[in-house]
C-alpha cells in the first residue's frame, strides 16, 4: 500500500486516478466484473456490489487532452459513425472496437498500442443515465449490442416543469430497485443494503468536499481557478462513492484555504477580471484556452459544469437520491437553467461569461443564445461565445477563441467599476 | 378522372396545403387546430377535444432567420421548423404539443418563437418497466389538463376512448394501404404514397380513414401489376422533399414498405385495449419498437428492417438520413453492419430540407440502381 498521508492534492489526484484504472485492470484479470458507466449515472449501485468502474467520458477526455483523439475518431468513422455525433461517444466507441479486435485476434492493434491514455479493460456490463443527455442512451445501446452485454438504464425524464414532480421521482426510484434486481442477477449475489447505505454516506461526504472546493472561487481574489476543477472533476466522476474523492477534495480545499489565509491566490500577479465558463472544457486545447484567458489577466471563477456532481441527498431515501440525479441543471427547463447559472455567476463574482458552442454536444449548445440573452437582461454582464468541441480537436480554432475572449476582455474593462459584487 | 385518381388528388392537395385544411375544419366545426411536434405525441387527446391535430414537420425552406437561434449543426427539420416559427407560420394554432425524445427537441421545447402556448411532455425511456407506463400516463394527464384549460373544453375518458378507436381504425387501414400499395407501384408511386400518408396530419382521422378505405378497395379490385423496377424499404425520419421521391421514381424504384417516423412508425402498432385511456396511450409507447427515439437495449431495428426486406421481397433498404440527426446517426452503424453480415443492400441518402440541388442524390440513386 502506498502511503498517501503526505501527498499534496495534486499528487492524490494523479495517484487515485491511476489506482482506479489499475483496480479495473486487476478486476478483469481476476475474472471479476467491470462496468462502464455514464459520468452522472448513480455509482452507488455498482460500488455496493464491488464492481470495478470505468467512466468512458472521463477516459475519452483523457485521450483528448493527451492529443490521442484523432486515432479513435478515425476508427469510429470507419464504423460509420457520423462526424456530427458526440466526440466522447466516438472516441469511446472507437476505443471499444480496438479492444474488441484485440480480444478476438489476440493481437493489439497499433492504434491501441500507441494511444496515450490509460489502458482500460472491456466491460462486462454497462450503466447509463440520461441526466446530462439522451446521447448517452444511444451510445450505450450501441456498446451493449456490439459487446452483447447487459445494459442498466436509469432514465431521468427531462424536467420541463419545475419543481420536480413526485411521480417522476417515483419512476426513477422504481428504476433503482429494478437496477438492483438486475445487478443481483448479473453478480449472482444479494444486494447488501447496509453497505449501500454506507456507500451513499460516502458519496455524500465526497460531494460535500467537492462543493467545499467549488465554493472557494467566491473569494476575491480567488485562491481557485475553476480550470482546476476540470482536472479534479475526474475524481468526482470516477470515485465519488469511494473515499478517494473525499480525501483528495478535502486536501485540496485545505490547501486552498491555507493559501487564502496566506494571501496566495490562483492568479499570480493580480487577477483582473473574473469569468464564468459555460460548457465542457476543450480538452485537446485546454492549455490554449487557459492561457488565452490568463494572458489577459482573467481568471475563471464560475463554472456550472462541475455542479453537475452536486449530488446531495439523504442516504437511505431513494426518492431523495432520485431527485439528486434528475435535478441537474441541463435536465431542467430554461428558466431553471438560467437561475442556476445566474447563481454561479454571482457566486463567482464574475464580470462576464464565455459560452462554449460545442459542436459535439447539442444539448449544451442549442439553448446558449436564449440563456445568454436572459442572463444579460438580468445581470447586464457582457458575454461571448466560441466554437469548440470537447474532444474532436478539429472543431476548435485557436484564433477565433483568442479574438472572442479579447472582445470579452474589452467589454468587461469598459464596464470597469460595475462588476457584479 | 377515375375514383382512384380523384381520391389521390384530393389527399395530395390536402397534404400540400395544411393551411386550407385548417380553415376548412374551422368553417365546418367552428373549432381550431392544435399543432403536434414530432414524435409520438398522443394526438388522440386533441381529437377527443374536438380540435384538429396538425402535424408539424417543417418544410422545404432556405434558412435565414433561424440562424440567429440555432447553430448550423442542428438537424435540418428543426432548422426549418424554427424558420417557420419565426415567420409566424404556426401562429394560428391554439396550442402546440411538444414531446422531447432527443436532445435537440429538449432544447427546442424551451424556445418556441411563435405565439401559441406550448405543452411539453417527456416520454420515459426505460420503457419496458411498468413504472414507465405510470409515469407517462401521469404526463398525459397533465397534457390533458393543460389542453382543457387552453381550449376551454372538457375531455372525458369516454371521448378519449372513442378517439383511440378512431385512431386505431385509421392505423389499421393505413397498414392495409401500405401493403396494398406495394402491389400497385405504377398507380401508387413513391410521391403519391407519401402524400396519401401525409394527409393524415391535416385531416380529422375518420375522414382520412374513409377515403383511404375506399382507395384500398378500388385498388384491390384491379389486377396486381407486373413491376419491373426495384423494390425498396425506406428507413429514417422522413423522405422529403418530393424531389427525393421523384428521383427514386425516375430510377424505377417502388417503395414497398417504410420505417419512417413520419409514416409507418406512427401506425405500425395499435393503441392496446383497456379502460383507462391515458394508460392505454402510455402503453402504446411501451410496446413500440424499432425507432431511434424509443430506447431499446436490444436494438431490434436492424432485425426488424431485415424482416421487412424479406416479407416485402425488397431489393434494398434506402436510408433516408436526416442531416444532423444524432439519434438516427447512432443507429446507422449497427444496422449497417447487420445488413452487411446478412448481405442486404442499402443506400444512404441525406435528407436536407434546405437544399435545392439534388444532383448528388441523383447520382447516388442512379449508380445504386445499376448495382442492384
Ligand atoms: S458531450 Fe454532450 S452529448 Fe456528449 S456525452 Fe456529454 S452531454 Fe452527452
Ligand atoms: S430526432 Fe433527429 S431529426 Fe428529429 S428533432 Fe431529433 S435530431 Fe432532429
Amino acid at each position: 500500500m502506498t502511503d498517501t498521508t503526505n501527498m499534496m492534492a495534486k499528487e492524490l489526484l494523479g495517484f487515485y486516478q491511476e489506482e482506479l484504472y489499475e483496480e479495473a485492470r486487476r478486476a478483469k484479470k481476476e475474472g471479476k466484473l467491470v462496468c462502464w458507466s455514464a459520468s452522472v449515472a448513480p455509482s452507488e449501485l455498482c460500488v455496493t456490489m464491488d464492481i470495478a468502474m470505468i467512466y468512458p467520458e472521463t477516459h475519452a477526455a483523457g485521450i483528448g487532452a493527451r492529443k490521442g483523439a484523432l486515432d479513435m475518431l478515425e476508427v469510429a468513422d470507419e464504423k460509420g459513425y457520423n462526424l456530427d455525433t458526440c466526440s466522447y461517444a466516438r472516441v469511446n466507441l472507437g476505443y471499444m472496437e480496438l479492444l474488441k479486435e484485440e480480444a478476438l485476434t489476440g493481437k493489439t492493434p497499433e492504434k491501441l498500442e500507441k494511444t496515450p491514455a490509460a489502458r482500460i479493460p472491456l466491460p462486462d456490463l454497462l450503466i447509463t443515465c440520461n441526466n446530462i443527455c439522451n446521447t448517452l442512451l444511444k451510445w450505450y445501446e450501441n456498446l451493449a449490442v456490439e459487446l452483447n452485454i447487459p445494459l442498466i438504464i436509469i432514465d431521468v425524464p427531462f424536467n420541463h416543469t419545475m419543481p420536480i414532480p413526485q411521480y417522476a421521482k417515483d419512476y426513477i426510484a422504481e428504476q433503482f430497485k429494478d437496477a438492483i434486481t438486475q445487478l443481483e442477477e448479473i453478480c449472482g449475489k444479494k444486494f447488501d443494503y447496509d453497505k449501500f447505505l454506507k456507500v451513499q454516506e460516502q458519496t455524500q461526504r465526497s460531494v460535500a468536499q467537492w462543493n467545499r472546493v467549488a465554493s472557494l472561487s467566491s473569494h476575491k481574489p480567488s485562491p481557485l481557478n475553476c480550470f482546476d476543477l476540470f482536472n479534479y472533476m475526474a475524481l468526482i466522476v470516477c470515485a465519488r462513492s469511494k473515499d478517494y474523492a473525499e480525501i483528495t477534495f478535502k486536501k485540496f480545499a485545505d490547501e486552498l484555504e491555507e493559501n487564502l489565509k496566506n494571501g496566495i491566490y490562483a492568479f499570480k500577479g493580480s487577477e483582473q477580471k473574473r469569468v464564468t465558463w459555460e460548457g465542457i472544457a476543450v480538452w485537446p486545447h485546454l492549455g490554449h484556452t487557459f492561457k488565452g484567458l490568463k494572458n489577459l489577466g482573467n481568471i475563471m471563477t464560475g463554472s456550472a459544469y462541475p455542479g453537475l456532481w452536486n449530488l446531495s441527498y439523504t442516504p437511505g431515501d431513494m426518492s431523495s437520491m432520485a431527485e439528486a440525479y434528475t435535478r441537474i441543471y441541463i435536465n431542467t427547463c430554461l428558466d431553471n437553467k438560467v437561475k442556476v447559472l445566474s447563481d454561479i455567476i454571482s457566486g463567482g463574482k464574475c464580470d462576464g461569461v464565455v459560452y462554449h458552442q460545442n459542436r459535439s454536444c447539442k444539448l449544451m449548445s442549442f439553448l446558449n443564445v436564449e440563456t445568454a440573452d436572459m442572463l444579460q437582461k438580468e445581470n447586464g454582464l457582457p458575454y461571448v461565445s466560441f466554437d469548440g468541441d470537447q474532444t474532436d480537436p478539429r472543431n476548435f480554432a485557436p484564433a477565433q477563441f483568442d479574438t472572442r475572449v479579447q472582445a470579452l476582455d474589452e467589454m468587461m474593462k469598459q464596464k470597469e467599476g460595475v462588476s457584479n459584487e | 378522372m377515375s375514383r382512384i385518381e380523384s381520391i389521390i388528388s384530393e389527399l395530395s392537395s390536402i397534404s400540400n396545403n395544411p393551411k386550407k385544411a385548417m380553415e376548412d375544419y374551422k368553417k365546418e366545426t367552428g373549432k381550431g387546430s392544435v399543432g403536434v411536434m414530432p414524435y409520438y405525441a398522443p394526438e388522440e387527446i386533441i381529437h377527443a377535444a374536438g380540435f384538429l391535430p396538425v402535424g408539424i414537420w417543417g418544410g422545404q425552406k432556405s434558412i435565414s432567420k433561424a440562424r440567429a437561434y440555432l447553430p448550423p449543426f442542428a438537424c435540418s427539420i428543426m432548422q426549418s421548423v424554427m424558420e417557420m416559427q419565426l415567420e409566424g407560420v404556426y401562429d394560428d394554432l391554439e396550442a402546440v404539443l411538444f414531446p422531447v425524445p432527443c436532445d435537440t427537441l429538449k432544447c427546442l421545447s424551451q424556445k418556441w418563437k411563435g405565439t401559441s402556448p406550448v405543452i411539453v411532455f417527456t416520454h420515459p425511456q426505460n420503457r419496458k418497466l411498468e413504472a414507465a407506463n405510470k409515469f407517462l400516463a401521469e404526463e398525459y394527464r397533465l397534457v390533458r389538463e393543460k389542453l382543457e384549460k387552453i381550449l376551454s373544453v372538457q375531455i372525458s375518458d369516454e371521448a378519449l376512448n372513442n378517439s383511440i378507436e378512431i385512431y386505431n381504425e385509421n392505423r389499421k387501414v393505413m397498414r392495409e394501404f401500405t401493403d396494398i400499395a406495394a402491389n400497385y407501384p405504377n398507380i401508387i408511386d413513391p410521391i403519391k404514397r407519401h402524400a396519401i400518408i401525409k394527409a393524415r396530419f391535416f385531416m380529422e382521422k375518420s375522414k382520412h380513414t374513409a377515403m383511404v378505405k375506399e382507395l384500398n378497395s378500388e385498388l384491390i379490385a384491379l389486377p396486381v401489376e407486373a413491376f419491373t423496377g426495384k423494390k425498396v424499404v425506406l428507413t429514417g425520419i422522413m423522405a422529403e422533399p418530393n424531389e427525393v421521391l421523384d428521383i427514386l421514381k425516375d430510377n424505377g424504384f417502388a417503395v414497398v414498405a417504410d420505417d419512417l417516423a413520419q409514416e409507418s412508425r406512427l401506425f405500425r402498432n395499435d393503441v392496446p385495449s383497456g379502460t383507462d385511456p391515458l394508460y392505454r396511450l402510455a402503453k402504446w409507447w411501451q410496446e413500440f419498437d424499432g425507432c431511434s427515439l424509443a430506447v431499446d437495449t436490444k436494438k431490434s431495428r436492424g432485425p426488424m428492417l431485415m424482416d421487412m426486406v424479406k416479407v416485402y421481397k425488397a431489393d434494398a433498404v434506402v436510408v433516408c438520413m436526416m442531416k444532423f440527426c444524432d439519434p438516427e446517426e447512432f443507429d446507422y452503424p449497427i444496422y449497417y453492419r447487420q445488413f452487411e453480415e446478412a448481405g442486404i443492400k442499402s443506400l444512404f441518402i441525406e435528407i436536407d430540407l434546405e437544399t435545392t440541388s439534388f444532383e448528388q442524390t441523383k447520382t447516388r440513386v442512379q449508380s445504386f440502381s445499376e448495382m442492384l
